[in-house]
């Protein structure tokens, strides 16, 4: 380990291009000298720079926190979401991953259920159709009784955690053969399924979600792509587990409403 | 434009009279009601879905007012509140360890260096424990003992544990919580949410807040909206320093065009550093990553006793390094406050002792607690921390130190509001990071969190329909009003003129360069001459940025540059007004520190006969210097002291 800047290297960029979403795409080829201490989104930023600087439009692509944590940004780079680096979101990845002479093409998340924006910015909003059709508790402001009213083992609390540290970012629909949003929505109802706050929704939760899934998304065959690229590393147990609620929730919300 | 401002009216802050701790309960009893029926009758917008905006938004959809939620996210979850790490505070005093309301007013008041309204943060400390009630049931995974309890931590120098956390990930969890009650109601049709729009004019009629004017940012399109009443929730301006810990897309641009609407601009000098975030590395650097506060409970930090000591880390003997902040100050040595860790960070790097290749930064270390607790210990606490910081920066902490240096973080400065969070143009309130809020001149870590939760789930929903209830019949101003038609022409008329000026240099390259003057002139520490410098430089490179900038493409689609050079053009005029807020404030407190007024001892003083009191700008128009008005700080509860950490 040194202490001191990091090399420059040169990379072949082949990047999308797509000026709208009805718009038919192509690659653009450029040559990029960058110092491995930049992140991914950073050579991006210095690209737009000297395209700018040309005349010519910048690239479009999108990014907020830079911080793997609100999701925003994410590309397809060299066939991969989010890239080569595991348990990593775009904005976290550096050029130090990458050697002097490597061509990397970028491109949007490809997903029949996320139009292609502009350039590789896409629209993910289904997910947040998902949420709306019952990713929540109902529990209206001030209608909360005192929070060690109940107790919560520390082990189903770690649990709802482990589900509860998706960002959204929809790289497990990018890196699905099918499309299928299958880890994202099993992460949602995982998290409140396994608490006991969310239990008096838990099958009419599962069953609005998972079919409001079905309407925008491709449907699993068990790839198990989705949590290889997953930058929280969600687990493909989740999957399971809202499988199995869906199973009882048909059973018990048809036939046993009211009864649970 | 320097010289004093003349003495305006007292600002009245609307404080309900009455003890302290029964101001808030005995306001809520006396302020007008609307009824339920009559609640569906208005129609309220709300801008911004970070905590501050998401819970109110939906806490008004609950109660059944018409709510229009816009973001300019592509969805609520983004807003950066996401991103807070560390916790929430609330005064459950669950640790049994003597906290209360009162502990943590006083704690609040005291933090902020007393330049904050005392009645404010009284409620905020009140309505703390419903936050974490409310939170709990929403199903945010708190971190818990082994009974299955919540657990509380001690955090940024406080001496009771009242913060709540989750892992690392504290603002996710919350707002996760938040988004959900808010698409909760989305799908009930109380709120109509709009993505991807931004706010770009507020509408006023009469002089009253009547709707607003936004741009969609994939087609161009430009739309008014009208409602009863507007709430602005759109975060701190933390990024007028280009360089900040705060998301790429943080802006000033919602309030900024409400106080060219006539809201008061408060305290905008009022900026706080944190000081363990990790050291600019090149040119091309887009942000800065914080490192968490809790490093420094078992990281040593120090820096050469010698000069351009090139030396690596290891090779520095121990006689030859200096652990200044356990030399200056034995008594809390590293965990002194954060405006004290920065300034004397920024104090040896000035000197020439900074490290790193750009020496620009401090070593924070960790040898000695692996030593004394070893690897898998040290590893347990911060292994993810650690993790970042090398992914980041390429080199191993575990090995060698840690580089850090202060980084701006937060903004105490807003929008100035009321009791009832209202501006001072009737009908606009603003909530949350935004306004100027209950931080005075510095802010406690673990706190924002609680007052965008505080304003939003519990204050506003409230104070609202004291204002609402007034309106009772009245229809809202037609969007085919004058007032609109004019709006909505002045928002097109901006983006075609980004598009027209055909520059030369891109509006990251001006937002950059302004970022500089900012951090050199208005950052750590101010003095006259330079902030006098930077009231001459910031004028002439906004002279420039609105004749060389250069955004290409259209309006009709997304544009990303174009988005910016609307926001960078408010940054510029905002960063005239810190330099001319810090110039008049002859004193130092919290994060605004004058190198002309400080102690024997080097620390902050405050000048509490002539400075206790809010400055709030008024804008006068383009070209025309601001009018600088006060609202008096009088301290009745808490008694005024110089704060020490030696
Ligand atoms: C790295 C980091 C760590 C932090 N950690 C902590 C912590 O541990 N504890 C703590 O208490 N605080 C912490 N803070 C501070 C805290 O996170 C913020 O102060 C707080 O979350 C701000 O919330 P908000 O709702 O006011 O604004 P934000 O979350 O910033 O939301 C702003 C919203 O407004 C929208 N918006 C803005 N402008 C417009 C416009 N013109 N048109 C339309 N929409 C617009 C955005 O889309 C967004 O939805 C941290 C801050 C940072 C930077
Ligand atoms: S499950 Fe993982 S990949 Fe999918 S949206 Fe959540 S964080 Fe992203
Ligand atoms: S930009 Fe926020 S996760 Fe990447």
């Amino acid at each position: 380990m040194s202490e001191g800047h990091g090399e420059t290297i040169n990379v072949t960029l082949k990047v999308w291009r797509q000026d709208g979403p009805d718009a038919t795409g192509r690659f653009e080829v450029h040559h990029q000298a960058i110092s491995t201490d930049a992140s991914f989104l950073e050579m991006l930023d210095v690209l737009n720079e000297q395209l700018n600087e040309a005349g010519l439009e910048p690239v479009a692509f999108e990014s907020d926190c830079r911080e793997g944590i609100c999701g925003t940004c994410g590309v397809m780079i060299n066939g991969r979401a989010h890239g080569p680096q595991r348990a990593t979101a775009t904005c976290q990845l550096h050029m130090r991953e990458f050697r002097d002479g490597d061509e990397i093409v970028i491109e949007p998340f490809r997903a029949a259920g996320f139009p292609v924006v502009r350039d590789l910015a896409v629209d993910r909003s289904p997910l947040d159709r998902i949420i709306e059709a019952g990713g929540f508790i109902s529990v209206n402001t001030g209608a909360a009784a005192e929070a060690n009213l109940t107790p919560v083992p520390k082990e189903a609390a770690d649990q709802a955690f482990d589900a509860a540290a998706c960002i959204g970012c929809g790289a497990c629909v990018a890196a699905c053969p099918n499309s299928a949003a299958q880890l994202f929505t099993s992460a949602k109802v995982g998290h409140l399924g396994l608490l006991p706050q969310g239990q008096a929704e838990r099958w009419s939760r599962t069953e609005s979600m998972v079919e409001a899934m079905e309407e925008f998304f491709g449907s699993c065959t068990n790839h198990g792509e989705c949590s290889e690229a997953c930058p929280k590393e969600i687990s493909l147990d989740f999957i399971a587990l809202m499988n199995r609620d869906y199973m009882k929730a048909k059973i018990r919300n048809r036939s046993l409403a009211g009864q649970h | 434009m320097s010289s004093p401002s003349p003495v305006t009216p007292r600002l009245d802050a609307k404080v309900p009279v009455g003890a302290i701790a029964d101001k808030w309960q005995n306001h809520k009893f006396s302020m007008n009601l609307v009824n339920p029926n009559n609640k569906r009758r208005f129609d309220v917008i709300v801008v911004g879905t970070g905590l501050a905006g998401a819970s109110a938004a939906a806490s008004l959809g609950e109660l059944g007012y018409r709510v229009k939620a816009f973001t300019f996210h592509d969805s609520p979850r983004r807003a950066h509140s996401i991103a807070a790490q560390g916790g929430i505070n609330a005064a459950k005093n669950y640790p049994n360890d003597g906290d209360s309301v009162h502990r943590l007013f006083y704690d609040t008041v005291k933090g902020g260096d007393y330049r904050s309204r005392e009645a404010n943060v009284h409620r905020l400390a009140e309505v703390s424990v419903d936050i974490i009630d409310q939170a709990t049931a929403q199903g945010v995974p708190f971190a818990r003992d082994y009974g299955g309890l919540l657990d509380n931590r001690s955090f940024g120098g406080a001496q009771v544990s009242r913060t709540f956390y989750a892992r690392g990930q504290t603002g996710q969890q919350l707002l996760i919580g938040a988004y959900s009650a808010l698409m909760r109601q989305v799908a009930a049709g109380t709120v109509e949410l709009h993505s991807r729009s931004e706010l770009l004019d507020v509408v006023k009629k009469d002089g009253r807040a009547c709707g607003i004017v936004t741009r969609d940012l994939l087609s161009g399109e430009v739309t008014p909206h009208s409602a009863h009443a507007v709430v602005l929730a759109t975060g701190g301006y933390g990024n007028v320093y280009f360089l900040s810990t705060n998301a790429m897309m943080c802006n000033v641009t919602a309030a900024w065009r409400a106080h060219k609407q006539g809201a008061f601009f408060a305290n905008p000098c009022y900026t706080q550093i944190h000081p363990t975030c990790i050291p600019v590395s090149d040119d091309f650097q887009s942000k800065l990553t914080l490192m968490s506060e809790s490093l420094r409970n078992d990281g040593r930090i120090w820096v050469p006793t010698t000069f351009d000591d090139a030396r690596p880390a290891a090779d520095v003997p121990e006689s030859e390094r200096d652990y200044y902040l356990e030399r200056k100050y034995p008594a809390f040595g590293n965990l002194v406050p954060r405006d004290v860790a920065s300034r004397n960070a920024k104090t040896v790097c000035d000197e020439g002792r900074g490290v790193g290749p750009l020496k620009n930064g401090v070593y924070l270390d960790f040898a000695a607690a692996i030593s004394r607790d070893g690897l898998e210990a040290i590893s347990d606490k911060y292994g993810n921390l650690f993790d970042m910081y090398h992914r980041i920066t390429g080199e191993n902490p575990y090995e060698q130190p840690m580089r850090i240096y202060p980084a701006i973080h937060y903004t105490m400065g807003g929008l100035w509001v009321d009791y009832h969070l209202m501006t001072t143009v009737p009908g606009l309130y603003c909530i949350g990071e935004a306004n100027f809020s209950d931080h005075g001149a510095n802010r406690l870590g673990a706190s924002a969190l609680m007052q965008g939760l505080a304003d939003g789930y519990f204050v506003l929903p409230y104070t609202i329909g004291d204002d609402l209830a007034g309106l009772l019949g009245q229809a809202v101003v037609p969007t085919n009003d004058p007032v609109f038609t004019e709006a909505v022409r002045g928002v097109e008329d901006e983006q075609k003129r980004w598009l027209s000026i055909n520059g030369t240099r891109s509006v990251d390259h001006f937002h950059r360069e302004l970022g500089r003057i900012v951090w050199e002139y208005i950052g750590m520490a101010r003095n006259q001459p330079g902030l006098e410098k930077a009231l001459t430089e910031i004028p002439a490179l906004r002279e420039e940025f609105h004749s060389d900038v250069r955004v290409l493409g259209s309006a009709e689609t997304l544009n990303q540059s174009l988005e910016k050079a609307g926001r960078v053009a408010d940054f510029f005029d905002l960063a005239e007004l810190m330099a001319r807020d810090a110039l008049e404030r002859e004193e130092s407190c919290g994060g605004h520190f004058r190198e002309e007024h400080q102690t024997a001892e080097g620390e902050a003083q405050r000048d509490d006969e002539n400075f206790a009191h809010v400055a709030a700008w008024e804008w006068n128009g383009d070209g025309t210097a601001q009018t600088r008005h006060r609202e008096e700080l009088d301290f009745e509860n808490v008694a005024l002291a110089q704060r020490s950490y030696k």
